[in-house]
């Protein structure tokens, strides 16, 4: 029983990253329609950028911050310069340009910062094993800021006029270009937006997992499959998704298939839902008339 | 049909060519073909050879993607699949090579049909995801240990080159290297046959159509369905054929040559050799094997910049691919020569 909820609260914690990046997947999606295939990359080039800063001397909320902020820009500008031309092409060119920036990205970062596997700090150091040694300080920290980054998203998509101008942007464009909206500065916001979260979940799963240039591929399956099954319209939705990928993977891994097999139940989980289930377990389902 | 006519005609109205031109032309191309068997030493023969194989490769994934419109990320795991099926039963179960390749191409369309289904279910971007998510999958499955008795693990299975037979070698000499690239080059060209003639009869139209106009195509009385899980089928086929191939050229499996970047180096060659054209997908596999050299070339740290480069910029300014260019600039050759 103890194996059980130690394997549970392991779960728990590595779906609060999943959830993080789920939410990142969502938000562009929410902005643009679009799920972004370099969403990992980019991450992964944040968290390095992240681990320069702390490096250069300055203070890890400090680093963390600015962090967010140099992301936000990153984002904002992808849209800008390599997403805007594309903007009416179909969808092939659309998964052609994600698949492009992947590698570029990615390359990137590997030919910058090297390849070489590196130790990130977490913010939560010296709390010592809670719960009966079943949560680390850094693991429940990491949980906390997913809670505290999807509060923050949820209150700006419902409570501040700039997020209905982003989701009427994203939901029909014409209307909302009709009574005002720059649709084009709400794609680059939703974009910024999305680089920054993704950053906050590459901080978060980096002391974990740690920083090299590809540590973000499985887990952005892992996001993939929670966002889906969460539903892929539904911020708190995704994240619900992304700690139920989180807990099933490690009960899988576990009881199951065994560890090599892990990244083969994301595929399942994907599988399952979009055919089973396609609009997620809290999406709306959409209609779309012929 | 004029929902069929309205879209864009991407096989090209051929202009009609007289039988003797067509003469021409195919002994040119023959020509062209086989040249390196004598101009080229086994290394570079070898290269070519695996171009032959990935431009086959980049054909099955053409006929999914560019011609049905449902877009693969993961043709990697049916090359794979190809290639596993051969390398097992020549390595385990002793059979020649040639007896193998049917088997090969019946499993990987059987796989490829059982993929269809479910994304029948799903559009343009999801189906994407979830063939990308099979990509990166795919060398854990093969490393699997319920399967380390056939696939041999992570070690991976070695085979041998098919022989030249004693008939051939008797008249004129031939090695082995030269004996795979005429065996690939021979079953690329039955492939492309097959193909072409897939695509410019009806079951290509109902395939564009599908594509286009799924609820016209829909309303003319196309069983979208089959058709769309059937070309996954056919897809999947062509390219494990491509890999059977390429694991006897090879004459080496591993779970690590089949990593997600095949699939991906698989769909850069469609886009930048030419989506939807049966051209471009000659143009792809020459893209596949010889830029990732250059692109290393031009930047040891970082080809996959390069690479990533090149696809974008194709993206944007030459969204038909080469094949596109090709077929532009031979319009104009000929509009002048009138």
């Amino acid at each position: 029983m103890d194996a059980f909820l130690l394997q549970l609260a392991a779960g728990i914690a590595t779906g609060g990253i999943y959830a993080s990046v789920a939410l990142a997947i969502v938000m562009i999606y929410q902005a643009t329609h679009h799920v972004n295939f370099a969403q990992g990359e980019m991450a992964t080039l944040s968290t390095f950028i992240a681990l320069t800063f702390i490096q250069a001397g300055f203070p890890y909320w400090v680093a963390f911050g600015a962090t967010l902020a140099v992301s936000f820009v990153m984002g904002a500008l992808v849209e800008r310069l390599i997403m805007r031309p594309v903007q009416h092409a179909p969808i092939l060119t659309h998964v052609g340009v994600y698949i492009g920036m992947l590698l570029i990205i990615g390359n990137l970062t590997g030919w910058v910062f090297g390849y070489t596997t590196k130790v990130f700090p977490s913010p939560f150091e010296g709390g010592g094993p809670m719960f009966g040694g079943l949560l680390s300080a850094h693991q429940l920290g990491s949980v906390g800021v997913t809670l505290a980054v999807l509060v923050l998203v949820y209150l700006f998509f419902t409570k501040t006029s700039l997020g209905l101008a982003m989701r009427a942007a994203a939901y029909n464009p014409r209307s909302a270009r009709l009574v005002g909206i720059r649709v084009d500065v709400m794609l680059a916001l939703g974009w910024g937006l999305a680089a920054a979260i993704g950053s906050v979940a590459g901080m978060m799963v980096a002391p974990i997992v740690f920083l090299d240039p590809n540590m973000m591929l499985g887990i952005l399956l892992y996001a993939f499959a929670g966002a889906l099954l969460g539903g892929i319209d539904n911020p708190p939705g995704a994240v619900v998704g992304g700690f139920l990928v989180g807990v099933l993977e490690n009960l899988a891994g576990a009881y199951i298939v065994g560890t090599e097999l892990k990244l083969s139940v994301a595929l399942v989980i994907i599988i399952g839902v979009l055919v089973l289930k396609p609009s997620g377990l809290f999406g709306r389902v959409v209609f779309s008339r012929v | 049909m004029s929902a069929i006519q309205d879209a864009p005609p991407l096989a090209a109205a051929a202009p009609r060519v007289s039988t003797a031109r067509r003469g021409v032309w195919l002994v040119l191309g023959l020509a062209v073909a086989l040249a390196p068997l004598w101009l080229l030493e086994s290394f570079h023969l070898f290269q070519l050879t695996m171009a032959v194989i990935m431009s086959l490769a980049v054909l099955g994934l053409n006929i999914v993607t560019g011609y049905n419109g449902q877009i693969s990320l993961g043709h990697g795991a049916f090359f794979a699949i190809g290639a596993y099926v051969t390398a097992i039963l020549m390595a385990q179960a002793d059979w020649s090579f040639y007896a193998t390749l049917p088997f090969a191409a019946a499993v990987c369309g059987m796989v490829g049909y059982a993929v269809g289904l479910p994304a029948l279910r799903l559009g343009g971007l999801y189906l994407a995801l979830v063939t990308f998510s099979l990509a990166v999958a795919v060398p854990q499955l093969l490393k699997h240990r319920a399967l380390e008795d056939w696939t041999g693990g992570v070690q991976g299975l070695f085979l041998m080159k098919p022989e030249p037979p004693a008939w051939l070698t008797a008249r004129v000499a031939i090695t082995p290297d030269q004996f795979m690239y005429l065996v690939a080059l021979v079953v690329a060209a039955l492939c492309y046959l097959l193909a072409w003639n897939l695509i410019r009869g009806r079951i290509g139209r109902a395939l564009m159509a599908t594509r286009d106009h799924p609820t016209a195509a829909e309303a003319m009385g196309m069983d979208i369905a089959a058709l769309k899980t059937r070309a996954f089928a056919v897809s999947a086929m062509i390219t494990g054929v491509a890999g059977a191939l390429s694991a006897a050229a090879v004459e080496f499996v591993a779970p690590d040559s089949f990593t997600f970047l095949l699939s991906i180096s698989l769909f850069v060659g469609m886009v930048v050799g030419g989506v939807a054209s049966i051209l471009g997908s000659v143009f792809g596999g020459l893209f596949v094997l010889f830029v990732p050299n250059i692109a290393e070339s031009i930047s040891r740290a970082a080809p996959g910049v390069i690479y990533g480069i090149i696809l974008i910029v194709f993206l944007f300014a030459l969204p038909e691919g080469v094949a596109g260019l090709v077929r532009r600039v031979l319009a104009r050759l000929g509009g002048r020569s009138h």
